[in-house]
Parts: structure tokens; sequence; C-alpha cells
């Protein structure tokens, strides 16, 4: 695999097919957790943290055990329940072995196991035929693109907090109306790759 | 929503006053997904309904026998299982659908409709009112896909159902049918449903899945724990 096609792969993670600005996955915690810049970051480094691991966990299972036995219609299932003891592995590690981490992210760890982003990623890799290591840096840029999207969207909100809006828009609404208008940026990097 | 309750309000209560995605506010993603046109709306509507319908009914019935400690993995794992037979049926004899509807349709067994009624309304409720709670929440899921499908589709490609309506006399305004659109009709059509209800429907500050494991992330609970 040659740097370029990493390279590709990562960019359109990130900024051509944004999980959630193109996709619509994870919406919940975009618009749930992204008030504040230090808890965005915070659920962002997790959610990237275990796309990456549930890739690295179900993308063998699904090649090695469930394909070649024709039980790819077990994917829904067995996946969601590899993820979630999977985020229930890695917060019990974390919390014994490596506590700083553990108090960064512990807390956003056990919200991800439902996440749709996290089951989202680990099917779409096999929708796009990807090898091992493309699916990894696949949910690389995925998480990192929520990253990104989190941050973004976060300082748009704290300037929202200060402006004075119609009753029937106050809240969700213009939140969602502020996303739109974040998402249409996000549409001049289609094409892109 | 202790109190004794008739079966028609509990069947027209997911209709309209706590319409999941419009007042409840769950289930955001599918809605924004699929709404671009109003029969991917209807599809996805009535696939997430059978889902919704059928984890309801054996939530209910095994309430008393599945531990409480344990109770989320159990509801995945049954709503799971339930997604699947979906898939699979939709994947046999709707292809056109499965294609449209495509990754969506497994990521049924996350919807936070399912798992948020599972654990508001199943686990505490009798099975005939959880299965009535199921028809009319998932009802109430189709109506909000099909009026965005319906508005997203006459406005971005200027047909409904795909007949041709504005789409000879106006440039249909591609935007609808891509994300921005999506994130722009959902955010007006909870406006105007908080303008029409006048404070009637339960009124909603800000985002939350009070039912789904990633409560807490939608909600104060983070910052609470933060500040242990």
């Amino acid at each position: 695999m040659d740097l370029s096609k990493i390279g590709i792969i990562l960019l359109s993670g990130v900024l051509v097919e944004n999980f959630v600005l193109a996709k619509f996955l994870g919406i919940c915690p975009f618009l749930g957790v992204s008030k504040k810049l230090d808890s965005a970051v915070g659920m962002s480094i997790a959610v990237t943290f275990v796309m990456v691991m549930a890739t690295a966990a179900t993308y063998p299972i699904y090649a090695n055990i469930l394909e070649p036995n024709n039980m790819g219609y077990l994917q829904t299932i067995v996946f969601i329940l590899v993820i979630a003891a999977l985020v229930q592995l890695v917060e019990t590690v974390l919390k014994k072995y490596v506590k700083s981490l553990y108090q960064a992210l512990g807390v956003y760890l056990p919200l991800i196991t439902t996440n749709c982003a996290v089951l989202g990623v680990t099917i779409l890799h096999f929708d796009k035929g990807y090898s091992f290591g493309e699916a990894l840096i696949n949910a690389l840029g995925a998480g990192l693109g929520f990253l990104l999207a989190m941050v973004l969207f976060c300082g748009v909100r704290t300037k929202m907090e200060s402006a004075k809006i119609t009753k029937s828009f106050a809240g969700i609404p213009i939140t969602l109306l502020a996303a739109s208008i974040v998402s249409l940026a996000f549409m001049g990097f289609s094409g892109m790759v | 929503m202790e109190k004794k309750r008739s079966g028609l309000s509990v069947l027209l209560a997911g209709l309209i006053k706590e319409n999941p995605v419009l007042v409840l506010i769950l289930g955001t993603c599918p809605s924004l997904a699929v709404s671009t046109m109003a029969v991917n709306g209807i599809g996805m509507g009535v696939a997430a309904t059978f889902v919704l319908v059928c984890s309801n009914i054996f939530i209910s019935l095994l309430k008393d026998i599945i531990p409480d400690k344990v109770r989320i993995p159990c509801y995945i794992v049954l709503i799971a299982g339930f997604t699947t037979i979906v898939q699979l049926v939709v994947k046999a004899y709707f292809p056109a659908i499965d294609k449209a509807l495509g990754l969506y349709i497994p990521l049924i067994v996350v919807n936070c409709i399912i798992l948020g009624r599972a654990e508001m309304f199943a686990n505490k409720n009798s099975v005939w009112h959880s299965t009535l709670d199921g028809i009319g929440m998932g009802a109430g899921f189709t109506l909000a896909l099909l009026v965005m499908g319906s508005v997203r589709e006459l406005l971005g490609s200027g047909t409904w159902f795909g007949m041709p309506i504005t789409v000879n006399a106006i440039d249909p305004m591609l935007i609808f049918i891509l994300a921005p659109g999506g994130f722009f009709v959902y955010g007006c059509t909870i406006a105007l449903v908080n303008r029409l209800s006048q404070g009637k429907a339960i009124k909603r500050k800000s985002f939350g899945c009070e039912g789904c494991p990633s409560a807490a992330a939608c909600g104060n609970v983070v910052n609470e724990r933060k500040g242990e």
C-alpha cells in the first residue's frame, strides 16, 4: 500500500465523506456534546480511539470467521456485541493501567457503545472492499473527521449563545440550521478525491 | 405516564404529542439520512416500526426475567436479531429500497428510538400497551420521515413519490436532497411543531436521548461526572 493511497483514504474520511456532516452518522453526540470545547474534544478522541479499536477487532472476525462460513448475515449482531464488549474491556484496562488516559476519556467510553458512527464505520469497510490496513486508516480518518466537525461546530455554538433567537427556533431548531450551514461549507470538499 | 392509560391514548401519543423524531428528538441520524425521498422515508419507517413493535413485545414479555444490571446488552441482542430479520427480508424482496437505504438498515440496531422505548416504556408496561406504543411510535417515526422526505423531494428534485410535480416548471434546488438540506428541513420542521404546539407538546430544552445508553453524552451527566 503506497503513501498516496493512505493519504487519499485519510483525506476522504476527514473532509469529503465526513461522517457527521455528509453521512449523518453520530448526530446525537455531535449535537449533544458540542457545547463546550473540552468535552467536544474528549468525546471525539474517545470516538476515534474506539473506531480504530473496533475496526481492528471486527475486521478479522468478519473476514476470517463469518465470511468463510457463510455467516455474513450475523454481521450486525456480532459486531454490536463485539463493540460493546470491547468498549467495556478498554474502559477496564484504562482504569487499571493508564489512569491519565482514563481520566480524559473514561466518561465518554460507555456512551460510545451504541454510537451509530462506530457501528457504521465497521460495516462500511466491507461495502468499500478495503483491506485490513486500509480499513484501519479509514477508521482513523473517520474519527479525525468527527473531531474536526465537533471542534468547528463547537465554535459556532459558542457564538450562537449570545444571539437572540425567535422562540420557536430557540434550542434544537437553530442548532440544526447552524449545522446545515457548517455542512454546506463541507460540501465544498466534495469531488476533491 | 405511570397512571392507567387507555390503549388509544398510548397509540396516539407517539403519532403527534410525543412524536419520537419531532418532539422527543430521537433517531436523528436515520431521519436526516434517509429523508431524501418520500418513498425512502416510508421504507425506513416501516422497517424500524417492525423492529420496534417486535422488540417492545419481547422486552415487555421478558421484563421480569432479564436481570436489571445486564438489561441493556440483552435489549441490544434482541433488537439486533430483529434488525437482521428486517435486513434479510428487505434484501430479498425489496432490492430497490435496500439499495437506497444501504447502511442505515443495519444501523436500525443503534436507533435511539428503539432502545429508548425499550428503556422508557416496554420494561415497565404491559405487553398490550407496549405493542400499541411500538405501533404508535413507529407510525410517528414514519410520519415524520414522510413529511421531511416529501418536502426534501419536492424542493430538491421536484417530484413526489417519483411523480414529477414542479420539475418541469421550476428548476429543483439540488441542495435539499444533499446533507445541508437535511439539517435545514429538520430544523424548520421542529420549529414548526414548536410553533403549532405552543407548549402543549412536551417541551424539550436541549438534545437528549434519556432512554439510550448514550444519554449521558447528550446531557449534563458528563459535566457532572467530570466535576467529581
